[in-house]
């Protein structure tokens, strides 16, 4: 009698909570202000400029070679963060030594700190009277105002992303089968070729994705170390700026809106990966 | 599980290689004091380089000063607003059903996956003298960019997820039980969430805060798009350390970043406080 009722209030009970017509709103309100308005607007003065000239700004060199740098640099600081997270995350995850949590810690550094200060730091760092710089430059390394600044800035920005994703799928790793493999006889770099890597590769590929796109957007930190030579060192989301100072609104649109395309792509990806892992977990489960 | 004795990590592997762990946290150490550590003392490092009077006499500079107090300004409104969006989004998605809950969740999302400048740049396409709005808001004398209310809606803009994230996941996870139990009592809906609701999430509120203020305070690209870079009037503080940077100031620049630095620190440390909380 009593379980047959309960059903009844617990199904009416979504509405009974009051409070939707009034946070929706707001919520809607809020979002269609702030975030789409915007984003129309920017849609809109592309859609403006018809897709010929859209195609001539894209393929304009100045233009050309901005996307290539950024690309570029942002390659090579994803291929770092990569490295450096997957130490970071199998060190942070399977081994025990003084200053542990400090270490853990700092990784998140580089997104409490404002990206000014950081290029700002990076950019007297590394150069030629700077501690890094110092070193570097005697041996012919140079790296403000060459894409390695570039690719240094970009790189710092986004260290957290690839650790903060690998980390909690290392955890849930079980370690019997390495040992497993350690009994067999295996060499350690097979084993993380064919029994790690496979069981972290969906959330690593996660958070390369994310820290490409992070690369991408970055602008405060890449502007103090790069030198902002046009055709050498400016990116691109730096040439959609000195076009809207120009007052050439539709080039900073398209420049913009390219950066935007590529970025959406990009979490596109990411999703669909992070939908494809969730899927593999719960398989396994 | 009957391999349980094994898990202890490192425990098969012979003597020998003993070393391969060592060398790993040793690269870890070193590479993380090198990319991380090295790069924020020096902030410091710099700025005291000449002496705490430089030092002071920089910070003191009425321009840093002005700074200062406008990044303050943007964060005190910028904050709230986005708590009171927060709590409101989380209601709305954690107690209700309806049909586009998902893109719902997706359009909170955005401002995560656009990079500030573009926001900046589709303000001032919004906004701007040939823009959208521009020209009907500036025949009515109000002036959005260059001023402090665009700098504030970028930087709402750019903030805007960050308390939802925390605090949605909470209110999905705690269920609406309590609250149900408080309105069969005959609690208001108000009082409901005030008792009810509002102690419940309240962690995981201020830990949101705490990300959207360091966010708001740290926000350069967008900002420096819509502000105008007017000296001692919209220049937030990321913007004077740049002005500072390119009138060749350096340890003006350096002076200005250690308030940042100081923040972003205080900030880390909170955060790892509420995490241990939070379990």
């Amino acid at each position: 009698m009593i379980a047959r009722t309960a059903p009844g209030p617990a199904r009416r009970s979504k509405r009974v909570l009051p409070g939707f017509g009034l946070t929706m709103g707001m919520v809607l309100t809020y979002l269609g202000v702030i975030v789409l308005l915007p984003v129309v607007a920017l849609v809109l003065k592309g859609a403006d400029i018809g897709p010929a000239r859209f195609w001539a700004i894209v393929t304009a060199p100045r233009t050309l070679a901005a996307l290539r740098l950024t690309l570029l640099a942002a390659g090579i600081a994803t291929v770092v963060n990569t490295l450096y997270g997957l130490l970071m995350a199998w060190v942070l995850v399977r081994y025990d030594f003084p200053g542990k949590r400090f270490l853990d810690a700092m990784v998140d550094i580089p997104f409490a700190l404002p990206t000014a200060v950081a290029g700002l730091s990076l950019s007297a760092l590394f150069a030629a009277s700077g501690w890094y710089g110092a070193i570097l430059e005697p041996m012919g390394i140079q790296v403000v105002y060459t894409i390695w600044g570039v690719a240094a800035a970009m790189s710092f920005t986004s260290i957290p992303f690839v650790i903060r994703t690998v980390q909690p799928v290392l955890e849930d790793l079980d370690p019997q089968f390495e040992q497993a493999a350690v009994t067999l006889g295996a060499h350690p770099f097979t084993i993380f070729r064919r029994v790690i890597l496979p069981a972290i590769a969906p959330a690593l590929l996660v958070g390369v994705t994310l820290s490409f796109a992070r690369s991408l957007g970055e602008f405060g930190a890449v502007v103090f170390i790069a030198g902002n030579l046009p055709m050498k060192t400016e990116i691109a989301s730096l040439l959609a700026v000195i076009r809207l100072e120009e007052y050439d609104y539709n080039g900073a649109a398209v420049i913009a809106l390219t950066l935007l395309a590529i970025a959406l792509v990009l979490l596109g990806a990411s999703n669909l990966l992070q939908a494809r892992a969730l899927r593999y977990k719960g398989k396994q489960a | 599980m009957s391999t349980a004795p094994l898990t202890a990590p490192g425990a098969l592997a012979p003597r020998a290689s003993r070393l391969g762990p060592r060398l790993l946290i040793g690269a870890a150490l070193l590479m993380t004091l090198l990319m991380v550590v090295v790069p924020m003392a020096f902030i410091f490092h710099r700025a005291f380089a000449e002496g705490w009077r430089l030092f002071a006499e920089n910070i003191l500079a009425p321009d840093t000063l002005h700074a200062i107090g406008l990044t303050t300004l943007v964060a005190v409104i910028v904050v709230p607003v986005n708590v009171a969006f927060g709590i409101a989004a989380a209601w709305a998605i954690a107690r209700f059903r309806f049909v586009g809950r998902k893109t719902l969740l997706t359009l909170i999302e955005i401002p995560f996956s656009i990079s500030p400048i573009i926001a900046g740049i589709c303000y001032l396409l919004l906004y701007g003298r040939q823009g959208l709005l521009g020209p009907t808001l500036l025949s009515h004398d109000i002036q959005i960019l260059f001023a402090l209310p665009g700098i504030v809606l970028v930087t709402l803009f750019v903030t805007s997820p960050f308390v939802v994230r925390e605090v949605l996941p909470l209110m999905q996870a705690q269920g609406s039980e309590q609250e149900q139990a408080a309105l069969t009592l005959g609690a208001s809906g108000w009082q409901v969430f005030r008792r009810v609701t509002l102690p419940n999430i309240r962690w995981a509120l201020l830990y949101g805060a705490i990300l959207c203020t360091a966010r708001a305070v740290g926000e350069y690209g967008g900002v420096s798009v819509v502000s105008g870079n007017v000296r001692g009037q919209t220049n937030t503080l990321p913007l004077q350390i740049d002005l500072l940077f390119n009138d060749l100031n350096v340890a003006g620049a350096f002076a200005a970043a250690t308030t940042l630095t100081l923040l972003a620190l205080v900030i880390l440390v909170l955060k790892t406080v509420m995490e241990s909380r939070r379990g």
